[in-house]
């Protein structure tokens, strides 16, 4: 009635990286990550070469001056956490897809679809825009802007906080709803013993004394769409005139920058052809300027566009991306804060051991809503009709939602199966895929070698800090909640 | 664990995971960890999880340990067929068939 199965065990799903001269997994399968000792090293080394049964594993270990009991348990260590995975390890299960009852937590509020400036590369209006905005209100009304609290508290289920992010077109070109929309949110969140936080993205041209001072006195975040000194914000960043902006918005980004102390005010800069001088930028906008945080995002094009990024400047920018991590790991090393939040951002995931089944939270938690009140899965379908998810009157089109979220779910993109940083990615951004592909449902293939370079450079950064300065990484524990 | 040192939240809750397992029912298992008697023949009561313990299957252990009752390899009948659940089995004529039939005995 007794037999014995004979384990044969091979690697499982990790990626390894190394820091400080010690050895680390990135365990995909989880997201977790682990400081190996030096024998648990060795087998995965073994295993490397191709799988062993049990009994040679264990007497190989044994050979190279292991007591066999040690061996045993360290090989059992191995396989309970699946680094190691034997004939008979069973795959973890796949997250449901798509994925079932998920509350609402943020709206992106659209409270206006224009906007005083004509970026060349605006993905609401420039080439590749796929927003159908005629006929329809340039301005949300009040009476939206209030059902669409309403409808997010309702939505949002029994979650403690909720969260509203201002967007546009221009968000500032309709601060008056914008203040009376953050008065009667804070009313209803309130009569229901709940809480709210609020954020904004501007391109900062219409800053004034009364809005800095409101925005300060409410806590809201702001985060500015700038790309960086005169020479790079004005080649793209203009009015319709083709004026740049840079001239404007200095003086009221220093006195925002001066008076908000509330919340963090941070810098999005968008980098594109010839906009490519990332620590020259990042230098501008946290010395100079002096934004709390910095980040890079390529523009988001077809791939044909003028203002494309050649290939050549994408290994520019990662270059100069290694060159800034380096700086905020030896900043974190001796306890202090660093702005460059490309970085931040990838270390509070790690932290959290995030492990998307989505890239984000569009369409899931997240909604973004047109002046008019429609529902789009976030602020970049904002007004294209082919992206609806339904109206604030009406409610969530859950056929619509399920598609989109059936779509952009990591299971469903094949080519991120056999990708180790699936867990963080989970193939990018719908928006960008659709405008790059014409689907959201692909993964992002223009990306990847990028975004597993960067992810490693992450990894050693975080496995660098979690030797030399543990306690720092512990700040990063609530950043996604915060954010 | 001895040999993998967690650092962030997920291998934190892994690191719990791995050492509810180590102090799972050792009476089950022996070193190499393989659970006795479930492979050549079908033997309903001897799976394990994916870790190789009890902790983590989709019904107790004590929900169809047939093998128990029928061939006596326990150190005492589980459930005991002798004085309790005299009928435990009794509509179990084929395990293979009808294993299904094995209900959940409580002493």
């Amino acid at each position: 009635m007794t037999t014995m199965l004979s384990h044969s065990y091979r690697p499982g799903d990790y990626h390894s990286f190394e820091a400080a001269g010690e050895k680390f997994i990135y365990l995909v399968s989880a997201g977790a990550v682990f400081a190996l000792d030096e024998v648990a090293n060795r087998v995965l080394d073994m295993l490397a070469t191709g799988p062993m049964g049990h009994a040679d594993l264990i007497g190989a270990l044994v050979g190279g001056g292991y007591a066999e009991a040690d061996a045993e348990g360290l090989v059992r260590e191995l396989r309970h956490a699946q680094l190691i995975l034997s004939d008979h390890s069973v795959p973890a299960p796949v997250a449901p897809n798509p994925p079932k009852d998920f509350p609402l937590q943020a709206l992106v509020l659209n409270i206006t679809n224009q906007c005083n400036l004509s970026c060349t590369y605006c993905y609401e209006f420039g080439a590749d825009k796929i927003a159908t905005p005629a006929g329809k209100p340039k301005f949300m009304s009040l009476e939206t802007a209030k059902a669409s609290v309403d409808f997010l508290l309702a939505q949002s289920a029994d979650r403690k906080a909720v969260h509203i992010t201002f967007f546009g077109g221009e968000t500032l070109m309709n601060f008056k709803l914008l203040q009376e929309v953050v008065l009667y949110a804070r009313e209803q969140v309130a009569a229901q013993g709940r809480s709210i936080t609020f954020s904004l993205t501007t391109n900062a041209t219409l800053l004034s004394d009364p809005i800095i001072t409101f925005l300060a006195e409410n806590d809201i975040g702001v985060t500015v769409s700038i790309d960086g000194p005169a020479e790079m914000q004005d080649k793209r960043r203009v009015y319709k005139s083709g004026k740049g902006s840079y001239a404007v918005i200095e003086p009221k980004l220093r006195k925002l920058i001066a008076t908000h102390k509330s919340r963090a005010i941070t810098a999005r800069v968008t980098l594109s052809e010839g906009v490519t001088d990332v620590i020259g930028i990042y230098r501008h906008l946290k010395d100079e300027l002096g934004f709390h945080e910095v980040g890079f995002a390529p523009v988001t094009d077809s791939g044909e566009q003028s203002y494309s990024l050649s290939a050549e400047e994408m290994n520019s920018v990662v270059s100069q991306f290694h060159a800034l991590a380096d700086e905020w790991m030896d900043h974190a090393l001796s306890g202090r804060p660093h702005g460059f939040s490309n970085v931040s951002e990838t270390i509070g995931e790690l932290m959290q051991g995030a492990n998307k089944s989505h890239p984000c939270g569009a369409g899931l938690g997240l909604l973004g809503v047109s002046p008019s009140g429609d529902l789009s899965p976030c602020h970049r379908f904002t007004d294209a009709d082919t992206h609806s998810l339904g109206t604030i009157a009406d409610g969530i089109d859950r056929e619509k939602q399920s598609d989109f979220l059936t779509r952009g779910h990591v299971g469903a993109k094949y080519e991120c199966q056999s990708c180790w940083v699936r867990p963080l990615c989970a193939g990018g951004c719908h928006h960008e895929a659709f405008v790059r592909y014409g689907d959201t449902g692909h993964p992002n293939l223009h990306y990847c070698d990028w975004i597993r370079d960067w992810t490693d450079k992450c990894l050693q950064v975080y496995g660098a800090v979690s030797v030399g300065n543990p306690e720092f990484l512990e700040r990063f524990t609530d950043r996604k909640a915060l954010s | 664990m001895k040999h993998l040192r967690p650092l962030n939240k997920k291998a934190r809750r892994i690191d719990e995971m791995v050492s509810a397992m180590e102090e799972d029912v050792v009476a089950l298992q022996q070193q190499p960890h393989v659970p006795m008697g479930c492979a050549l023949a079908f033997s309903p009561g001897w799976e394990v999880d994916a870790g190789g313990g009890t902790a983590g299957l989709c019904q107790p252990v004590e929900r169809d340990i047939y093998d128990c009752y029928v061939t006596c390899f326990w150190p005492v009948q589980v459930p005991d067929h002798v004085n309790y659940s005299q009928d435990w089995a009794g509509n179990c004529a084929s395990a293979t068939k009808d294993w299904r039939n094995l209900d959940i005995v409580f002493p």
